[in-house]
């Protein structure tokens, strides 16, 4: 195959990445986006077997390797892909993010060992920028991976003098990164990869959960990069195509998903550098609350005009999706103007909830954004928060010194009647108290949100 | 290549990327971000290179395993993005109001 054949192939690839992006960013035309990515992702890889690159012959060398690793791909990835549950999706995407990262330093090791010394400088720079980004991406998905799948604390991981070792982390960094470029040899370059591994680690630590979707998106446009970067590397203007792309879209949306958060990109970014210890939030609070049974809540929503569902993940956790639809099913029936108040960031990602819900087949139109439903909660007279809480916490608006200050929230405290469905007093992801759960118009049901449902739904048929 | 052409392609895809997804929905904000994902699986393409160039056992087995890691990056990130669009397709019948 002629390099012209293979460039011209590498680029109608290149296209159906542009078109797949496209496609994605409206509903009408997401999936089949996502199919076109797919299709351009296939000939990208099918078309490399048949071209000979630079002072190599066809077959390709290792092939038996290469087909092999590429199965054992294929059998690790698509069953994780398929049985993962919707509410452990952004776990799978950090992880899938990391692994491409790692990938990226992986090639540019190797290549690095293979070109020795006949690489140019400005080849070394973009191996030490591939390494670089590729190990941090590589661990700090790591770490959120364990923060979403709550395998370590979700709150930021703050110790003294924190933001001094990661300086130092930093700039051992680039000055091995000099050394890597001026010197050249394979010890350095291991060195480097060890230290963004480790710079990667305290990046992603003092990140506080609400903000982990933030570093996901960041995590993902670097890794963008480092494909682009490996593509001036290996000659391959697909890959530059293909990584800036991404680095450029994930760098924009990264960006939008802040501003939906109320969070500004650079002071999450370096969070890192400006987090300081956390004081222990106030003696645990005995201060009363009204608890209620799911008779008090039934009741409650017979004589309502207007309910706001405001569902959060803990609704995800407990399954509830279906019980949840049943109940506003119900309320429909009775005359009484249901919607759901959808927080942009309610899950764990962006977006997280309207997934969640659509599995559940709860009809689009009753879900309502953010925007939309906040000055109606002045005209509702019962706001079910179910599983929810940080994206209710009036602590957004009221402390400073709050990590999700500056968050937009659903404002629920201006509804008539607040019903909140709670496992326990638990603070949320965020690890905030929440002042609206000892408001005098707040009642609570305690115990898991699909039983309390369930109790909520029979006790609502028998009155 | 020149490396005024890898720069000239790599100033005009950033500004593509930025067009592409200047005007999404929260809503379809995780998907996206999947999907991205998914496409820089591409590295794939790399890591089939370099395994192609490989001439050590150790150049072999990091090849080797970043074929691996891509292969997951890839194949698994359009898998999941494909399940969650599909719950985003259009429901039809007259059970909703």
């Amino acid at each position: 195959m002629s390099h012209f054949l293979y460039s011209l192939i590498g680029l109608s690839a290149g296209v159906c990445f542009i078109l797949a992006l496209k496609g994605l960013s409206t509903p009408k035309t997401a999936r089949r986006g996502n199919i076109i990515g797919a299709v351009g992702a296939t000939i990208a890889t099918v078309v490399v077997f048949f071209y000979a690159q630079e002072g190599e012959s066809l077959p390709l060398n290792n092939l038996g390797w290469i087909l092999g690793a590429i199965a054992v791909g294929v059998v690790i990835g698509v069953p994780a892909a398929r049985k993962v549950q919707m509410t452990q999706m952004p776990q799978l995407v950090a992880l899938f993010n990391g692994v491409g990262g790692g990938a990226a330093a992986l090639v540019a090791i190797v290549e690095y060992l293979h070109l020795g010394d006949k690489a140019n400088t400005a080849e070394v720079i973009a191996t030490v920028f591939t390494v670089i980004v590729g190990c941090v991406s590589f661990s700090g998905s790591i770490i959120t991976f364990l923060k979403l799948q709550e395998l370590m604390t979700t709150r930021p991981v703050v110790f003294p003098g924190g933001r001094f070792v990661i300086a130092a982390t930093l700039a051992a960094t680039l000055g091995v990164a000099v050394w890597v470029v001026v010197a050249l040899g394979t010890n350095p370059l291991l060195i480097l990869a060890a230290l963004s591994l480790l710079f990667g680690v305290l990046f992603v630590l003092p990140v506080g959960g609400a903000d982990v979707p933030i570093v996901i998106s960041l995590l993902n446009a670097f890794t963008g990069l480092t494909v682009a970067a490996s593509g001036y590397v290996l000659d391959s203007t697909l890959l530059i195509i293909a990584g800036t792309l991404v680095g450029a879209s994930g760098t924009i949306l990264t960006r939008m998903m802040a501003e939906a958060m109320g969070r500004s990109l650079f002071g999450t970014l370096f969070g890192a550098f400006t987090a300081k210890p956390q004081e222990a939030s106030g003696a645990a609070d005995d201060r009363p609350v009204r608890s209620g049974s799911p008779d008090d809540v039934a009741i409650l929503l017979n004589y309502a005009r207007r309910v706001v569902i405001v569902p959060g993940f803990g609704l995800a956790v407990a399954q509830a999706q279906h019980t949840v639809r049943e109940l506003a099913d119900l309320l429909i029936s009775k005359g009484i103007d249901v919607a759901y108040g959808i927080h942009p960031v309610a899950g764990r990602m962006p977006g997280h909830m309207n997934v969640l819900l659509a599995e559940a087949n709860v009809p689009y139109d009753q879900l309502a954004e953010m925007e939309e439903v906040n000055p109606t909660f002045a005209q509702t007279d019962v706001a079910i928060v179910i599983g929810a809480n940080d994206v209710v916490n009036p602590a957004a608006k009221t402390s400073p010194g709050a990590p999700i200050y500056g968050m937009p929230i659903l404002e629920v405290a201006n509804a008539a009647n607040i019903i909140f469905l709670k496992r326990s007093m638990r603070p949320g992801f965020a690890g905030i108290e929440n002042e609206l759960l000892y408001d005098p118009k707040t009642m609570l049901l305690f115990g898991d949100a699909k039983a309390s449902l369930t109790k909520v739904v029979s006790a609502l048929k028998n009155l | 290549m020149e490396p005024i052409a890898i720069i000239s392609i790599f100033v005009l895809a950033v500004f593509v990327g930025f067009e592409v997804v200047s005007k999404v929905s929260s809503t379809l904000h995780t998907p996206l971000m999947s999907g991205a994902n998914a496409i820089h699986g591409v590295i794939l393409v790399g890591a089939i290179i370099v395994a192609d160039h490989s001439r050590t056992n150790l150049e072999l087995g990091l090849a080797v395993a970043a074929i691996i890691l891509a292969t997951i990056n890839m194949v698994g990130g359009f898998v999941v993005t494909d399940r969650m669009l599909e719950m985003f397709k259009p429901k039809k019948g007259g059970e909703n109001k």
